[in-house]
């Protein structure tokens, strides 16, 4: 099924809650909405190239060199990637700093690019790319707007004509919880999630333990 | 910047984890264990100071001259990829128990963000050879210093009863966070006070 292969990114191996891979980019740019949008846009598209190049290169790079070889297609598209956003959107680049061209080291794209990319079909790969993609965009939102709503009280977006590209949430941006915003807020922020998403699985699975005990009480144990 | 205040600068204001968030995958994967915490902080301190060396060194000696620093991504990651395969053999032939406490780690640290993040940075704060070498050794030590207060803070958690859904991945980050609200004591005015 392929479409399993793009939704599986999203929900079941979420790259930065389930597997936890990416995390320095992400702790360190989720500050703001609209750097989360950033550098998930540039994730994604360099998710997308590596993957495709890897996926129709793979015949051809020796095995003993492929993680060399890998990693320089990485690089490629990273940085098309940090010379494109300096052009053409130099805030976002300035404020996402280092982190553009660190999306080489971004565990997320090299684990794909070996554990998938060098195995599978240019289709697989490429519903691969985008789950994975997609779900890391997820997740950086989903921080960055804890933390930017708890800890500015605004949710920064692009700035369209009049629109100056900030929404204040009234109440909270004149008090917000500011650690949230600093570093400490990042790491407390990811620590709680991580435990909510167990606390979610583990239910999940109690639940079906139930359900397997009820559908078959013969084999259900009395402990 | 004097060599105090990059030392002081990387290894407290700075902290590459705690406020960078760089290298954070192996600070949460090897921090479980003292022993192995202080052999992966020696073995990042090894490449850190190497890297930022060799960078600075290809920097401006090769991109530079050549008008073509736009590659600078693409060749620092492949000098340190060729950096740290030189201190994994080393650390086989000088000491194969840590090799094997350090296990999957120590190819990992190619990708770890903490070393291209101190040659970036290098690259970025304009820094020479000497104070590129001292950025580095800084940063690594940064490191060190926070994953072992870490892995003894974890071996004591290990003891302690902690809630289901809180146990090992998340207790670990919510332990950082509140390491890092310590550090955040350390602020550019101490820096003034201390060189004035």
């Amino acid at each position: 099924m392929l479409f399993n292969e793009f939704t599986k990114g999203i929900f079941k191996e979420n790259p930065i809650f389930i597997i936890l891979l990416g995390l320095c980019p992400t702790l360190a740019v989720s500050t703001q909405v609209v750097n989360a949008l950033g550098m998930g846009a540039g994730v994604i598209f360099v998710l997308l190239g590596s993957e495709i190049f890897v996926s129709l290169l793979k015949d051809f790079i020796p095995e003993r060199i492929r993680i060399p070889a890998f990693i320089v297609i990485i690089a490629s598209f990273v940085t098309i990637v940090d010379l494109v956003m300096q052009a053409y959107a130099p805030s976002l680049s300035k404020s996402l700093g280092v982190f553009v061209q660190l999306i080489v080291v971004n565990c997320i794209i090299l684990g794909r690019a070996e554990a998938f990319a060098s195995k599978r079909k240019l289709g697989e790969s490429l519903l691969d790319a985008l789950g994975m993609g997609v779900g890391f965009t997820l997740g950086l939102l989903l921080i960055s707007a804890i933390r930017e709503i708890l800890g500015a009280g605004t949710i920064t977006l692009f700035a369209v004509g009049s629109f100056d590209g900030v929404i204040r949430i009234p109440g909270l941006a004149s008090q917000p919880a500011r650690v949230l915003a600093l570093a400490p807020g990042a790491l407390l922020v990811i620590g709680f999630l991580k435990a909510l998403f167990n606390w979610l699985e583990m239910r999940k699975q109690s639940r079906e333990a139930w359900a397997v005990a009820a559908s078959a009480p013969s084999e259900g144990g009395t402990s | 910047m004097s060599y105090i205040g990059i030392i002081i600068t990387f290894v407290f204001i700075n902290n590459f984890i705690l406020t960078q968030f760089l290298g954070l995958c192996p600070f949460i994967g090897v921090s479980r264990k003292t022993d192995s915490a202080v052999g992966m902080g020696f073995a990042v301190i090894f490449v850190m100071s190497m890297a930022s060396l060799a960078t600075w060194a290809v920097y401006r000696l090769i991109l530079v001259p050549l008008n073509i620093e736009y590659l600078q991504t693409i060749s620092f990651i492949l000098i340190i990829a060729a950096l740290v395969q030189l201190v994994e053999m080393v650390i086989i032939k000088i000491s194969p128990p840590l090799y094997k406490a350090l296990g999957i780690y120590l190819p990992l640290i190619t990708t770890n963000c903490a070393v291209l993040g101190i040659a970036l940075i290098g690259v970025r704060s304009n820094y020479n050879a000497l104070e590129s070498f001292v950025a580095g050794v800084a940063a690594g030590l940064g490191f060190l210093l926070a994953i072992v207060v870490m892995s003894t803070i974890r071996e004591r958690l290990d003891r302690e009863w902690v809630p289901k859904p809180f146990r090992g991945v998340p207790i670990a980050f919510i332990t950082a966070g509140l390491m890092a609200l310590a550090f955040m004591a350390f602020d550019k005015a101490l820096l003034k006070n201390l060189l004035g």
